[in-house]
């Protein structure tokens, strides 16, 4: 059942607290969900994207600014390969579908494109699920829907995510379908790209199984955009049913479709060596979105991270840098080095975490293996034998390979 | 990571320095390098913006193309560089000295002795970083098929006369450092955080200001501070005082400073092209040539700091005793940079796309042995790596106690001293399980006998290089009293079992590939960006 409106209210009202005055909530894009891979355990991170704080200008106000920035180079070309491919109604887009996905079916000689303009977000998102319900009428046809809008419960508040693409198959089900810049060069890319696109295709598809899910449960036909769209903000959990006793108003004969099926194989467009010519190759996602699935009903809820902060606690950027310090403080953060390629406020971690010692600055592993030993000091104590159990397995082995080095080390000078 | 290096880590955080991980240089620096500084244009598969390149480090030659995206200026630096790279390869190839090596006879089968050139040093090329590497194999990927107007008076688009040349030998390059150990194209970051231990992470490692403020912080700063530093400090502009150390740029630098040079240096293209009488087209001119120094500054200002710390790398790095089985691996590397030559100069095609099977299944066991080679021996020249096998019970050090003499069974009766050993080292040692030890720079091999006092004993066996006679030769057995060091991992690397030749490939992988050919360029399109 999902949760009564009040408390979903309530939940919104206390992160557009936490936002500060007149701040408008940040979407959660591809980097947020990049992070949210790298460090589900992170609360501070957790709460900051689901409440839609802008961490770069965040990052900024807190004196550690990070260092993400977009190159206009890049930006430019991106979009130049984006609008190549889907040029002409994305007749080579569909043309990529159904040669590298689905070449059974009948060849795209023409596809509806639907339009999927609408005020804000929560529009957007009801509009790309009318259109899929449409798509599902249609069936024989193939339909391109250029950036839908999607939303996924992310711990309790709803993410809007936009991919390049989504595509209909004549057969009714759904394939998401990503736009990189990064070149396929003799038909391979690289591979910490490849994953990272395959992470955030990951999880558009959970958010499309959710759209297809509600399909599935609604009477065909019924309901219209307005009915998608009051739901969603109500960060209520997955599938949100809705009562089968009411009257279809149907276009068609049958009562309940089946849920369309999303293509656990996306496509990943490319351009091809180092021309600017899209090469496409099927990327196979089902590890990704398990692993994303899994990690998504882990993180701690929102709610609960939001309920153990300070009562009048804000992120806004406007607020001076040693209230916003204390703020950020009262959230616990797990800093680990890889949180620097994915997260703003990185470096304001970073340098807290180096602050107390704390041996994971150094990497992940290195606090595996140091057991209960958590700070340098620490450590180094131990190593020197001035503290710690010697029958702790740690805290001999960390004698044993200071003993080593030194005699090295001397033997070396030698 | 090892918990010595961990430890090293620690150390370094606790003392604001980098701490040795290890006590003597691990891979060959030529005393002549060629310093390769890079840029490239965001967004573009590798399309050049410049390079700072040269032998000297006091005259860097600055290359700039003042449009990324046009092809005529891309072509323009590539064939500039190949003017540098490529004579610089050609004084190595040129002088030779006379080597042995073993082939197989087509004839007999039988493997005898040739007599061939091996150059008698290679050339070696230094890029700041691992991103240097990758790009220097796809510049090598996206020149070697070119074609010139002379091998080919059709092609739309004809590369300058060198540059497919100056493609294979990058390619070469970008595969040999594939190679663990080799030292033909080295990244300085990876070399200078093989020998240091910083007080960061791995990742931060990769950052070559960081990692230098770290080993040789300036007077006054801690490692932790001067690398904070070299990340994050900016000018009034807005800009990194420590650039990175590309091949990609800050993205500030392209919005702020390059994007508008590039603007400016089009708007004055355009206006050139339009002039109308010789007295506009000079003034139009001059716009233009301050423009494209106006970039060619621009790229000066991001590639020479990182130009100085590769160089100040070097320094450090010099100041290392270099390993002892370093020379061997260098040689190697002679080797695989002779072959190379000699493949250019019979006129072979372009390394492939891709490689048929045999040769990837080459490539891979090449691999693997040279890393099991690079570890024994990166283990046998450097105490503190002996120390991390160790502390992981591959390795044991200790005194010899005792040595009693015995003789194997049989008709002739060899020596098989049995040898004690007291050490503190924990090694995993079964039933007979070899042990080696380093004698005169030849393995000498032993097998475990048992244990006593609880491990505090180990004694072994002496299996070999004691001489013919029925007692050991002087000095070829240890005495009491001496220090030894035994691994449990081999010395030298056995080769694995032998591929067929690539003509014998069986169906299962293929079949055999046929005549070498020429593969065909990469289409040509208008909008390519390399």
């Amino acid at each position: 059942m999902p949760p009564p409106r009040t408390r979903g209210t309530a939940l919104r009202h206390r992160l557009a607290e936490l936002r500060g005055p007149d701040v408008p909530a940040k979407a959660l894009d591809a980097r947020a969900l990049a992070a949210l891979a790298a460090n589900p355990g992170c609360a501070r991170r957790a709460i900051l994207d689901g409440a839609g704080v802008n961490k770069a200008a965040l990052a900024s106000a807190l004196g550690s600014p990070s260092a993400f920035g977009q190159s206009q180079f890049a930006l430019t070309r991106g979009n130049a390969f984006e609008a190549k491919v889907k040029a002409d109604g994305g007749a080579e887009l569909l043309r990529l579908v159904h040669e590298k996905l689905d070449r059974t079916a009948e060849p795209p000689t023409e596809a509806r494109v639907p339009d999927l303009t609408a005020t804000g977000p929560q529009g957007r998102t009801a509009r790309t699920a009318l259109e899929l319900r449409e798509a599902a009428a249609h069936p024989g046809a193939w339909t391109l829907l250029d950036h839908p809008m999607l939303a996924l419960d992310v711990a309790g508040s709803p993410a809007f995510l936009e991919p390049d693409a989504v595509v209909v198959h004549p057969d009714g089900s759904w394939t998401v379908v990503e736009i990189k810049s990064f070149p396929l060069l003799d038909g391979s890319a690289d591979p910490a790209k490849v994953g990272a696109a395959a992470r955030q295709a990951a999880v558009y598809v959970l958010a499309l199984e959710e759209v297809a899910a509600r399909l599935g449960a609604e009477p065909e036909g019924c309901a219209g955009g307005e009915g998608a769209s009051a739901r969603r903000p109500e960060g209520s959990s997955t599938v949100a049913p809705s009562t089968p006793a009411e009257a279809p108003r149907t276009r068609s004969a049958q009562d309940r479709a089946p849920a369309p099926r999303v293509r656990h194989r996306i496509l990943l467009v490319c351009p091809r060596d180092f021309s600017n010519l899209p090469a496409a190759s099927a990327v196979d996602i089902r590890k990704q979105r398990a692993v994303t699935a899994r990690q998504l009903t882990r993180l701690t809820r929102i709610e609960d991270i939001a309920e153990t902060l300070p009562e009048g606690t804000c992120f806004s950027p406007e607020l001076p840098a040693d209230e916003l310090t204390a703020a950020v403080e009262s959230v616990p953060a797990t800093y680990a080095p890889e949180c620097l390629s994915a997260c703003e406020l990185a470096f304001h971690c970073r340098s807290r975490s180096r602050e107390t010692g704390a041996v994971t600055s150094l990497g992940r592993p290195v606090r595996a293996e140091l057991g209960g030993l958590t700070t340098v000091e620490d450590v180094l104590a131990a190593a020197r034998g001035e503290a710690g159990d010697p029958d702790d397995p740690a805290v001999a082995a960390l004698r044993r390979a200071a003993a080593l080095r030194a005699e090295a080390l001397e033997a070396a000078c030698r | 990571m090892s918990l010595i290096s961990t430890l090293a880590r620690l150390e370094a955080v606790s003392t604001g320095r980098a701490q040795p991980a290890a006590t003597v240089r691990h891979r060959h620096l030529s005393d002549r390098p060629l310093v390769f500084v890079p840029l490239t244009t965001a967004g573009e598969a590798g399309a050049p913006l410049g390079a700072l390149v040269g032998t000297d480090r006091d005259a860097p030659r600055l290359l700039a193309v003042p449009q990324p995206r046009d092809r005529d200026l891309r072509f323009a630096f590539l064939a500039e560089l190949a003017d540098v790279v490529l004579p610089y390869i050609d004084a190595y190839a040129e002088v030779v000295e006379a080597a042995e090596r073993t082939e197989t006879d087509p004839e007999t089968g039988k493997r005898v002795k040739v007599e061939v050139d091996l150059c008698a040093d290679a050339p070696q090329l230094i890029v700041p970083s691992r991103g240097g590497i990758d790009l220097v194999r796809l510049l090598g990927r996206s020149m070697r098929f070119r074609r010139t107007a002379e091998q080919d008076p059709e092609t739309p688009y004809p590369a300058p006369p060198r540059v497919p040349l100056l493609g294979r030998w990058l390619t070469h390059f970008g595969e040999r450092a594939r190679v663990p150990g080799s030292s033909l194209l080295l990244a300085m970051t990876d070399v200078l955080s093989r020998h240091w231990a910083t007080g960061q992470s791995t990742l931060e490692d990769q950052h070559l200001g960081a990692l230098l403020a770290w080993i040789d912080p300036p007077e006054g700063l801690t490692g932790a501070e001067a690398a904070l530093r070299a990340e994050l400090e900016r000018d009034a502009k807005g800009q990194l005082t420590c650039p990175p150390a590309g091949p990609a740029t800050d993205p500030a630098f392209d919005n702020k400073l390059l994007a508008p040079a590039i603007e400016r240096y089009d708007r004055a293209r355009t206006a050139l092209a339009a002039a109308e009488d010789g007295l506009e087209a000079d003034d139009r001119l001059g716009a233009l040539t301050a423009a494209e120094r106006e970039i060619r500054d621009l790229v000066l200002s991001r590639t020479l700091p990182t130009w100085e710390k590769v160089w100040q790398g070097l320094d450090l790095l010099r100041e290392l005793p270099e390993g002892a089985h370093v020379e061997e691996r260098w040689t190697r590397d002679r080797w695989s940079f002779t072959g190379h030559r000699d493949r250019v100069l019979a006129g072979e095609p372009p390394q492939p796309r891709r490689d048929d099977a045999v040769t990837a299944a080459n490539k891979l066991a090449t691999r693997e042995r040279e890393q099991a080679r690079l570890e024994a021996q990166e283990a046998l020249d450097d105490p503190l790596v002996m120390a991390g096998r160790r502390l992981s019970g591959e390795a044991f050090a200790g005194e010899v106690t005792d040595v009693v003499m015995a003789y194997s069974e049989g008709k002739r009766p060899s020596p098989r001293p049995l040898v004690t050993v007291r050490t503190d080292d924990r090694p995993h040692l079964g039933e007979r399980t070899k042990v080696y030890r380093s004698l005169g720079g030849k393995p000498q091999s032993a097998e475990f006998v048992g244990v006593e006092e609880d491990g505090a004993y180990v004694v072994l066996r002496v299996l070999d290089k004691m001489g013919r006679g029925k007692e050991p030769e002087p000095g070829s057995v240890p005495e009491k009293g001496d220090r030894v060091c035994f691994t449990l991992f081999e010395h030298e690397q056995r080769g694995g079992a032998k591929l067929p030749d690539p003509e014998e490939t069986p169906w299962t992988h293929g079949g055999p590939p046929g005549e070498a050919t020429l593969e065909a360029a990469d289409p040509v399109t208008s909008e390519d960006v390399l």
